[in-house]
């Protein structure tokens, strides 16, 4: 009861007007940030930073955490409408959400994108309100094993899921890794796989390599059929919101199943990117649509978005609590606390009783803020698609070097970008899916460093993995969703014919 | 995909790409044995050292992509990877960009923008300059506004920018 | 700072603008150069951690009181442990807008990967200020002080786990000199981040760490945490009561407990190679008066940093004999690259 009092008290800092307007802000800039390829929310947050340290701490938070709401709503915009996820999050939405834009069903997608990032963030918002303090000591249970295993269950969960055939889908995700491998490894500082190139010491960042495979790859094979973008023609209708929610509640189980993972993931805290991956993942093998996974399937844009936006919210939670951040975005919010001299961390929930309730509050509104903006733009976005294919591809390639070049701040990531680009072209064409490569990219390095960490804690045990509880069953469902196919057929084969 | 229904056209064969895939792919593997051996693949004072894992990727790599290798010789021979009109007119893409992407680090961000729009629309768009200057005029100048300004990201910049003292 | 001037009305408002004027007449021959466009601050290490984060004060500080005509832009370059960030400074010689904060890794990544930098290949600006490194354990871990810890390692040799931020860094570094010191043995865990670090200990997947004070000073008031000792010649100053009846200042030294370990880490500002004796004295005037506002104080205190100010040729020397001091450092533990 005490929490709900607090919340209210929480709503009633928020609603003032110079809240309002900060919130809305917020939203806007953050919305922009995402839409540009490379001005991630974690840059977008660190930029604006300092811009709010003359603002008291709770208005400054819920400006910075509207950018960062923006910023998850943003980036499915540009990975639906030109395949160009600006965060690692939505790289899974791509796989549904572009097809979906070709097919002429831009409009839908991004609704259908929108309203599932609201409602994870809602659920992982209702969970922070009600069960706090809970979840933080499970939040502690996960050393580098369990990490593990969660990196496990994600790749797991995710990989001979397509079409293609297995020994591409190997070769792609080998190569996938060994490119995350590039550069300085963090557990022994030693560099590798550089040599002797100054250029390969950041290694290979995600976002380079999926800007071209994804993006400019996706506008050599539109150059190559022909001078447009498909579903250029689609009318836009903008009763295209209302039309989609009614079709949303259908896929009430993947979202609440979604919801789960989501929130699992952000608060472990593994992160969003395998959370939107593992969501899609499933929701593909449990779906009844799973063969058309991949084609534009509305449930596949439901799933890694519902997860990635729940997660990104669960995050939150660990950062204020134990003054651990759950994603990248969440490190710069908390150097941000530390400015505004509070101190993160278990003591953060009693005596900054206004701070806490005040963001938990902006939560609720921001999203719901948030999700009025965004939906009421869907027909512009969805707009852009009738922008001749001769104007706007010359600007998304400037908008896709600059991106590349934001990462690193280095003119050489934007010649790997076109390289990537050229690669994706030709791997596409030859069948080879990219998706596990860019997978392997983005948690590559993070699964061998908790491999690594667990293995010289145990000082080369592999016992450690299923050593408790916890780590043991996150490990066994990774080896289940592992061989699922083959369990299903032995299933089906040892279960009675029906009579039909 | 489109391969078939322009079989009959003339282009690079679509067995060879898949073979040159394949063949690079193993290579790729083979650089990064090397690189990893050069680090060392076995058991260090700090557990697993920094080429352990490189290596058996490595190897997978190479594994797989010989797997890849024999499909790709059971692959029909005459099959095309696409026509040469259209490797034409993807190249009409990829080459400008390349000239782009090299230009960067001398021009600056915004001249080389600048031109890429506006040829990108004038020679493939078959758009008008007027037309073509204003669109790309008007996108680096809001890139501008939106990185320099707002933002706060420094863009690359070349001799042009010092000359206005941007 | 503004409101009261402003109810004094015009008169007054005149003569703070006469001074105003006066001043700015004053700075710029005390200072002769003045940047012409954004200056870019070059942070070796990722967002969100304690160099980003004095970066980002700086910065905001420098914003909020207007202390630059121009801009200032913090930009993250943190590949190969910091190499790229250096790298990038040390490759734009002659441009002065460009800044660099440092920690350790100004030695440490050189002599562990063997890149071609060195501190050498940067104009030193000053040093503002040093940061302390604390021996931590879980709260309810069974040892009181220092010693009785490392004869706890020392009974269970090759169990006892130290995690620590990066590898063949700072963390690391004072971890092989308590080996050195005391003979006992950890198994040393790299991790990304302090925070993660802190986290980790607390929920007891390591069983000790050397976090810097405020990277734990969260879990310590929350009762999780306790600091054994400092890694420094002396008791830190702050003397508020933080954790408890306990305050920084209640920790003993090490060298006090027998463990004869001093480590501090270098958080200073550089430039690049070929600035003028003008642009850096812009500079440390710059850094100067940054030090003088509430923020940067509060900082300083919450963190318990070692306020130590150093510019000009004290710096340089300082910097040097550090740098030794790492080759030494790391030589020993066997962290030198082989190319080197």
């Amino acid at each position: 009861m005490e929490e709900i009092v607090n919340l209210f008290h929480g709503f009633a800092v928020v609603l003032q007007p110079y809240n309002i307007m900060l919130m809305f802000v917020g939203i806007l800039l953050g919305v922009i940030i995402g839409v540009l390829p490379g001005l991630g929310g974690a840059n977008g947050v660190a930029i604006l930073l300092p811009l709010t340290f003359s603002m008291s701490p709770t208005s400054a938070i819920i400006m910075l955490s509207c950018i960062y709401w923006g910023a998850l709503f943003g980036g499915a915009i540009t990975s639906i409408l030109f395949n160009i996820p600006g965060e690692p999050w939505s790289v899974a939405t791509t796989f549904d959400g572009h097809p979906m834009a070709q097919k002429g069903q831009a409009g839908e997608a991004l609704t259908a994108a929108f309203t599932s990032s609201f409602v994870g963030a809602l659920f992982a918002v209702i969970l922070i309100t009600l069960v706090a303090p809970l979840v933080a000591k499970f939040a502690l249970q996960f050393g580098p094993a369990e990490k593990f295993a969660v990196f496990f269950l994600a790749f797991c969960s995710f990989i001979g899921m397509g079409k293609e055939p297995p020994f591409k889908t190997v070769a792609s995700m080998m190569i996938g890794f060994a490119l995350a491998a590039v550069g300085l490894d963090s557990m022994t500082g030693q560099l590798r796989l550089t040599f002797g190139f100054t250029e390969f010491l950041n290694g290979f960042d995600f976002l380079i390599a999926v800007i071209g495979l994804f993006g400019i790859g996706e506008i050599l094979l539109t150059m190559e059929e022909g001078l447009s973008f498909k579903g250029r023609a689609a009318g836009i209708n903008p009763r295209v919101v209302l039309q989609t929610w009614r079709e949303l509640p259908r896929y009430w189980m993947t979202s609440l199943r979604s919801c789960v993972i989501g929130c699992w993931m952000g608060i472990s805290p593994a992160g969003a990117t395998p959370a939107s991956f593992m969501s899609y993942g499933i929701a593909k093998r449990t779906s009844k649509n799973g063969d058309k996974f991949g084609t534009g399937e509305i449930e596949g844009v439901v799933a890694p978005e519902t997860a990635a936006h729940a997660a990104g919210t669960a995050a939150l939670l660990p950062m204020l609590s134990l003054g651990v951040p759950g994603s990248p975005t969440a490190a710069v919010l908390l150097g941000g606390l530390l400015i505004w001299g509070l101190q993160p961390g278990p003591l953060l929930f009693v005596e900054q009783k206004d701070f806490v309730w005040g963001l938990i509050a902006s939560m609720y509104l921001g999203n719901i803020v948030g999700l009025i903006v965004v939906l009421t733009c869907v027909p512009l976005f969805a707009a852009i698609l009738r922008i001749p294919f001769s104007i706007i591809a010359p600007i998304i390639l400037v908008m896709c070097a600059i991106g590349a070049y934001t990462v690193h701040n280095s003119t050489f990531d934007v010649v790997m970008m076109l390289v990537f680009g050229v690669i994706g072209y030709v791997l596409k064409k030859c069948n080879y899916p990219l998706a596990p490569m860019v997978l392997a990219i983005v948690l590559g390095d993070k699964a061998e460093e908790a491999f690594r960490q667990s293995l010289l804690g145990s000082q080369g045990g592999l016992g450690v993995f299923f050593s408790n509880g916890l780590v043991g069953s996150i490990m066994s469902l990774g080896l289940i969703a592992l061989f699922w196919p083959l369990i299903q057929r032995t299933w089906t084969r040892l279960r009675p014919a029906p009579a039909a | 995909m489109t391969d078939t229904s322009h079989a009959a056209a003339s282009g690079p064969r679509h067995r060879a790409v898949e073979l040159g895939v394949a063949i690079a792919m193993i290579a790729f593997g083979a650089l990064v044995m090397y690189g990893s051996l050069q680090v060392g693949i076995g058991w260090g004072a700090e557990g697993p050292k920094s080429g352990f894992f490189p290596f058996y990727l490595g190897v997978l790599i190479i594994l797989s992509s010989v797997m890849n290798l024999v499909t790709a010789t059971t692959l029909d021979p005459q099959q095309i990877f696409a026509d040469w009109s259209q490797l034409l007119s993807v190249l009409s893409v990829v080459v400008p960009t390349a000239i782009y992407v090299v230009a960067v680090p001398w021009t600056g961000i915004y001249a080389a923008s600048l031109v890429l729009i506006a040829v990108f629309m004038t020679w493939l768009g078959r758009y008008s300059v007027a037309m073509s200057a204003a669109v790309s005029i008007g996108t680096i100048v809001a890139i501008y506004l939106m990185f320099e300004k707002w933002f706060l990201v420094p863009l690359p910049k070349g001799p042009i920018e010092d000359f206005f003292a941007l | 700072m503004t409101n009261p001037a402003k109810s004094r009305g015009i008169a007054t408002c005149g003569i703070a603008a006469a001074l105003g004027a006066a001043a700015l007449a004053i700075t710029p021959a005390a200072a002769a150069w003045e940047p012409t466009r954004p200056v870019e601050f070059i942070v070796p290490a990722g967002t969100g951690g304690g160099a980003d984060q004095m970066a980002r004060v700086i910065q905001g500080i420098v914003t909020k009181h207007k202390l630059m005509n121009q801009s200032m832009v913090v930009i993250n370059k943190s590949g190969g442990a910091g190499g790229e960030g250096f790298l990038d400074v040390k490759g734009s010689k002659g441009n002065p807008h460009k800044l660099i904060i440092t920690l350790s890794n100004l030695f440490t990544t050189p002599l562990g990967t063997g890149i071609p930098f060195n501190w050498k290949d940067l104009t030193p600006v000053a040093m503002m200020a040093l940061d302390e490194f604390i021996l931590w354990v879980p709260a309810d871990a069974p040892y009181k002080t220092a010693p009785e810890y490392v004869a706890a390692a020392k009974a269970a040799p090759g169990t006892m786990k130290m995690g620590g931020t990066g590898s063949k860094q700072e963390d690391q570094i004072i971890t092989v000199a308590i080996e050195k010191a005391t003979g006992a043995k950890f198994i040393y865990i790299p991790y990304k981040g302090g925070g993660e670090v802190a986290v980790q200990l607390v929920g007891k997947h390591v069983n000790s760490t050397v976090n810097n004070p405020i990277e734990a000073v969260a879990q310590w008031r929350a009762g999780q945490l306790k600091p054994l000792c400092v890694f420094d010649a002396q008791n830190l100053p702050v003397k508020d009561k933080i954790a408890g009846e306990m305050s920084w200042a209640d920790i003993p030294t090490c060298k006090s407990q027998g463990l004869d370990i001093e480590y501090l880490m270098l958080r200073g500002v550089f430039t690049t190679p070929g600035a003028t004796a003008d642009q850096v004295a812009f500079y440390v005037d710059l850094l100067k008066k940054v030090r003088e506002t509430p923020e940067w104080k509060a900082l300083m205190h919450d963190g318990a940093f070692n306020q130590t100010f150093m510019s000009g040729a004290d710096y340089a020397k300082w910097v040097e004999k550090e740098e030794g001091r790492h080759r030494d450092l790391m030589k020993e533990a066997g962290f030198l690259a082989t190319t080197n």
